[in-house]
């Protein structure tokens, strides 16, 4: 019995040490911490449970089952985030270069599996070479596995990916089927095909960090939610980050104690729309103004900047934000903004959250590369995510809301469950100019009498009025009591239930 | 006395005179441009005029559309504040004309101390002491050496056409003083086309001290004690006191007394300012006076109980002062620091935007003391535009003595909280929190000698203060502490129970950069923090949702402003701030192992640090830069700003051209690379 505990130790001491110290090293060097470093800063001390921590790859082939490390280059098991359960896995770089075997897929499936059995977040700390080329087949097969469960849990449990070091060829798809994708500044990439092939097929000649870094899908591509810039900083961030998000699609958004009043004033906002119509002013300061404690986590703040998402707590539990950004293109809909809110909207109804929406839009944005690029379909995402949803639904026109923009930026129509306006919303089919060239397309060239049709028009539109007598909208709200009214709609939707008719998934336009 | 009164300004001065205005009993019209409408002064007075667009010289400097504004509301006085109209002779006499009293000197006396010369001579006649020298151009090196003899030196030669600081040569000894002549005549021929130079004594670490006085229409005239300004950036104020460390009552009087001396040689009445020049030896000699009402002119009124902007009221109706020179005493201290919205960090560009936050001190503000006076035009919510000076408010401490001023001041300025602009809230507190300032060891090169031309309050180069690290770790506890309260339950309400969690103790409180491990625990209604053998109990009732921390450190009231980051917050205190990061022991011998990545925290794209205009562009795409290099021009505010690279390396991009207008944070260049 003493000798089995003995080589129990031997073998657990075999397993923490990883690649061995050589490879720890050179892993530190590139600023990168180990597997179980990472596992260690991520959860509470002391609660991480790990399995097949011995577990050890089949393979045979080039000699292969003269080289085996336990644990086969990934950490899993499970432990806490501030108490509350998480699944997590960390490949280690420094074993096999962290690549992907028959047996290191199977330990990731494992605990995906009982994520979903149990209703837990899934937490994926990505570093890895690749598929394990000695493996051939049966390393695809292990991605396939790992693919198939991000996807059978996609709704299920919120799903996390920390890209923390290399990530490329299809291996990518495991992350990019997740909920949500982080990367750390210079040292992790992603990428279909790296540069080397990109040169070979298009001779175009691309750095690693250009081509997949972490500021380029964070800016670029949109395929990363947020750059962090160390892996301290990221696994810090993610801690944060995981203490909005519901362990699963069975449970409420988790509450945050707060004293900040539910009902506290922010005469501030009273002015935050500028008297000229056309000047931009800066939704942050709203939402950080509205959530609890200022507290807003944005996700892709760098990526479609005239949308902004992201999560907060209003008077404890955790809400969805949406918001036009009147500073970057006027706030206007393109389909990059479109499609991020889109998928946000559908995560926050996945996992029960309710959704905000703050609404200063005025329209789609026109040209080639807008129509050619897809914005009728990409546009359609947005409309069909936010008139699918049935978590509590709250829109707040703050000024514009003009057109389809409209409609689709969580109007009353598309099931909104409380729509509030500010005293200088204008809801319109377009704006004054444009309206009034159409209607009295006879007066164009006389332009005391056009400038006289606008100011009949203004007259007319530039108010929440018009829409508040069809009942389109529940109430005009005054900026400064904004905080309170929204925290007493979504404390009378708390209990809101609302079914889709039977079908086996309807059809977003992808 | 009159019935109304128009102010002929704006933010805090117009604020000011309506609220001694409205103490009188008088009725008070404000007048604003189009970016004023929910300005401050146009809520709290009676009546508002528009009249115009937000550049000065279409609004506040337009003399006919302020007239149309006396007309329309039939005001019978006008106060013009400080600045725009307040010293325009043609102003004055334009009111006189239609029969509007001006609250204000005469304007011949406006005319004559406005100019320079006129001024200098006046006081030469008048008997006031002015800086020796020669304002003849010099013929030669010889007659300059003869007459700087005379005068003793160190002296100084300027180009009688300079300006701007450019042709000044500062001569310490007959030695250099053929040399400097020489250089100075070819400077200024180089600079002016116009080689003529003169010569003066160069005072070496001068004070800047100012008396006010105070006149009637009747020949009386009184001195009101003086103020010390010598705190100054550029020449401009950013510290005032009254009375002045240095003036002893000897010197008060003979300052005093030349200072009532001009104001009668000028024929002068309402309130104006004799400014002096004073060197280490307590010879004092003119420089100019100011006929308006101050900026400073509350540390004045705090410690000789006079409200200046009433005398002025009352002299303009005509009536007599009420009292004498013998009935003026100085009691107690006053210190005066200037609120900006600029960015010390990059060299004090004004800061514009949105001052999404504006909370005053409320320390003193309950007590039956006065210890705090705000003299304010900007409320929360309210937006700095380029087209006005950008003041946020005037902080005025009071106290029995200067140290009681100074502490007060310190104590206000920490609790002060502006977000939304950048200000100088930071860098007043450094200031005030020097060992020579408390000391009233101060010249008009203390700001420069000690801060240079920028400050950041985050590079500071000292530790923290061991009661801020003690106070980082108590934040550090309450925050932890409530996370780990964090609540879920299921659809049908059913508490899914967590995992206990218990709060680690061991900590190391990352400030800047550098690391202070403390140990942290539960101790009553407060945390223990103890570090390096030392206990330090921290009380207070702070919580996550208060940006002030306030509360004790082992019994020793503190306070901080708390703003928090996405992982981290920053604590800001005393003119010094640390970007606070809260790890485990562990993670910090992570970071220590991690090698620096280098630079790549200095930005790699050069920003429009304001909204403004390119003037020039001074590099190329593919040109190789250095970090320090200008790289462009830009115009705001009246003012060029050069933009200064980061970093060294290439420009790959430049996406604006010189005539474009720019908004703050807009990529102008990008670096190659990085």
């Amino acid at each position: 019995m003493y000798e089995i505990i003995r080589q129990l130790e031997e073998q657990r001491a075999r397993a923490r040490a990883g690649g061995g110290k050589k490879r720890v090293d050179a892993q530190h060097k590139r600023g990168k911490l180990t597997a179980r470093e990472r596992i260690e800063l991520l959860l509470d001390p002391g609660s991480f449970e790990e399995w097949d921590m011995f577990k050890e790859h089949r393979s045979t082939d080039f000699d292969m089952d003269k080289n085996t490390v336990p644990g086969d280059g990934v950490v899993t098991g499970y432990g806490t985030v501030n108490g509350r359960l998480v699944f997590v896995f960390s490949q280690d770089f420094t074993v096999f270069g962290g690549s992907v075997s028959e047996t290191h897929a199977e330990k990731i499936c494992k605990i995906m599996d009982q994520a979903m059995k149990v209703g837990a977040p899934v937490i994926g700390l990505n570093d890895s070479g690749g598929a394990r080329i000695q493996e051939g087949v049966s390393s695809l097969a292990g991605y396939a596995e790992i693919f198939q469960r991000n996807v059978m849990a996609s709704g299920v449990v919120p799903q996390i990916s920390m890209v923390m070091g290399p990530c490329a060829g299809g291996a990518v798809y495991s992350p990019a089927t997740t909920d949500f994708i982080f990367m750390v500044r210079d040292t992790s990439y992603m990428f279909v095909t790296g540069p080397d092939v990109v040169k070979t097929v298009t001779h175009e000649e691309v750095t690693q960090e250009e081509l997949g870094g972490a500021m380029t899908h964070a800016t670029k591509s949109g395929v990363a939610d947020l750059a962090c810039d160390t892996d301290v900083d990221a696994l810090q961030q993610l801690r944060r980050f995981v203490d909005f998000l519901p362990g699963s699609n069975r449970e409420r958004p988790p509450e945050r104690p707060t004293d900040d009043p539910a009902d506290r004033q922010e005469p501030s906002l009273d002015t935050l729309i500028p008297d000229n119509p056309n000047e931009a002013y800066d939704v942050r300061e709203l939402i950080e103004k509205l959530v609890d404690e200022g507290d807003f986590f944005e996700l892709q703040p760098d990526y479609a900047r005239n949308m902004m998402i992201g999560f907060g707590r209003m008077d404890g539990p955790t809400v969805g934000i949406v918001a036009n950004q009147p500073m970057v293109l006027a706030g206007c809909l393109d389909i990059d903004a479109s499609v991020k809110a889109a998928r946000f909207i559908r995560f926050c109804d996945c996992f029960n959250i309710p959704v905000i929406l703050l609404v200063d839009v005025p329209g789609f944005l026109p040209g080639t590369a807008q129509e050619y690029g897809g914005l009728i379909r990409h546009g359609a995402k947005l409309l069909y995510a936010f008139a699918e949803a049935t978590v509590p639904k709250i829109t707040v026109i703050t000024r514009k809301a003009y057109g389809g923009a409209y409609i689709v930026m969580g109007s009353k129509h598309l099931r909104g469950d409380v729509n509030f306006a500010w005293p200088s919303a204008e809801i319109a089919v377009m704006g004054s100019k444009g309206a009034v060239e159409i209607i009295f397309r006879q007066d164009i060239g006389d332009e005391e009498k056009i400038a006289e049709r606008e100011r009949e028009y203004q007259a007319q539109f530039a108010n929440p009025f018009r829409v508040g007598s069809r009942g389109y909208i529940d109430d005009v709200i005054m900026p400064h009591n904004t905080r309170s009214r929204l925290c007493r709609s979504l404390r009378m939707l708390r209990n809101k239930k609302q079914e889709l008719p039977w079908k086996k998934h309807g059809n977003i336009p992808l | 006395m009159f019935e109304s009164i128009l102010i002929a300004n704006r933010g805090e001065i117009a604020c000011r005179v309506i609220r001694s205005s409205r103490a009188m009993g008088i009725r008070t019209v404000a007048v604003y441009s189009e970016a004023d409408r929910d300005a401050l002064h146009v809520d709290m007075a009676s009546d508002a005029v528009l009249i115009g667009p937000p550049p000065a010289l279409q609004s506040y400097l337009n003399i006919d559309a302020i007239m149309a504004a006396i007309e329309e509301t039939g005001a019978e006085a006008v106060h013009p504040g400080y600045g725009f109209l307040s010293e325009n002779a043609a102003f004055a006499e334009r009111l006189a004309s239609e029969g509007v009293t001006f609250v204000g000197p005469p304007s011949p006396a406006i005319r004559t101390l406005g100019d320079k010369i006129q001024a200098k001579q006046l006081a030469a006649t008048a008997g006031v002491p002015t800086v020796p020298g020669y304002a003849d151009p010099i013929a030669d090196a010889a007659e300059a050496a003869r007459l700087a003899r005379d005068i003793g030196y160190p002296v100084m030669l300027k180009a009688s056409a300079g300006g701007g600081g450019k042709g000044i040569r500062k001569v310490m000894e007959a030695s250099e003083l053929e040399e400097a002549f020489r250089a100075c005549t070819s400077e200024a021929e180089a600079s002016f086309g116009d080689g003529r130079v003169f010569l003066e004594k160069l005072i070496l670490k001068p004070r800047h001290i100012e008396i006010q006085v105070l006149a009637d229409t009747h020949g009386n005239a009184v001195y009101l004690g003086e103020r010390e300004c010598s705190i100054q950036r550029r020449h401009q104020k950013v510290l005032e006191e009254a009375p002045s460390p240095f003036v002893d009552p000897e010197m008060r009087a003979r300052m005093g007394g030349s200072a009532v001396d001009l104001a009668r040689a000028a024929n002068y009445f309402s309130a104006g300012t004799v400014e002096f020049i004073v060197d280490a030896d307590r010879n004092y000699y003119f420089l100019e006076m100011n006929t308006r009402l101050q900026v400073e002119h509350p540390v004045t009124e705090e410690v000789t109980g006079t409200d200046l902007v009433e005398q002025m009221i009352r002299v303009a109706a005509g009536e007599e002062l009420s009292f004498g020179q013998d009935d003026v005493t100085i009691e107690g201290w006053a210190i005066e620091a200037r609120l900006y919205a600029e960015d010390p960090a990059r060299g004090f560009l004004p800061s514009i935007g949105r001052v999404a936050r504006y909370r005053e001190p409320v320390s003193g503000a309950f007590g039956t003391s006065k210890t705090i006076r705000i003299d304010h035009g900007v409320n929360e919510g309210d937006t700095i535009n380029r087209h006005y000076d950008p003041m946020l408010a005037k902080l005025i401490a009071i106290g029995d003595d200067r140290m009681q001023a100074v502490t007060r001041m310190r104590a206000a300025l920490d609790e002060f909280y502006v977000r939304g602009v950048n200000h100088n809230m930071a860098f007043l507190g450094a200031v005030v929190a020097d060992e020579d300032f408390a000391a009233g060891n101060i010249s008009t090169d203390f700001i420069g000698d000690k801060f240079g031309s920028r400050f950041d309050p985050t590079e500071v180069d000292r530790d923290p203060e061991p009661w801020l690290v003690a106070v980082a770790g108590a934040i550090h506890w309450r925050r932890i502490s409530r996370g780990s309260r964090l609540v879920t339950r299921s659809m049908d309400d059913q508490v899914i129970p967590g995992r206990p969690v218990t709060l680690a103790a061991d900590w190391v409180v990352m400030a800047n950069g550098r690391p202070f491990p403390v140990e942290l625990a539960e101790a009553g209604d407060g945390v223990e923090v103890r570090r390096n053998g030392q206990t330090y109990v921290v009380s207070s009732d702070w919580t996550p949702s208060r940006y002030i921390f306030k509360g004790t450190v082992n019994g020793e009231p503190v306070c901080a402003q708390y703003d928090s980051g996405s992982v981290g917050f920053r604590l800001t205190a005393g003119g010094y701030a640390a970007e606070i990061q809260m790890v485990s022991p562990r993670a910090a011998e992570m970071i220590a192992d991690i090698p620096d990545r280098g630079a790549s925290g200095a930005a790699r794209n050069i920003v429009s640090p304001m909204p403004g205009l390119m003037v020039s562009i001074d590099v190329e795409v593919g040109q190789e830069v250095k970090a320090g290099d200008a790289v462009a021009v830009i115009e705001a505010m009246k003012m060029e700003n050069q933009l200064i690279a980061e970093r060294d390396g290439t420009i790959a991009e430049i996406n604006c051209a010189p005539g474009d207008s720019v908004e703050v944070n807009q990529v102008l260049m990008v670096f190659e690379g990085g």
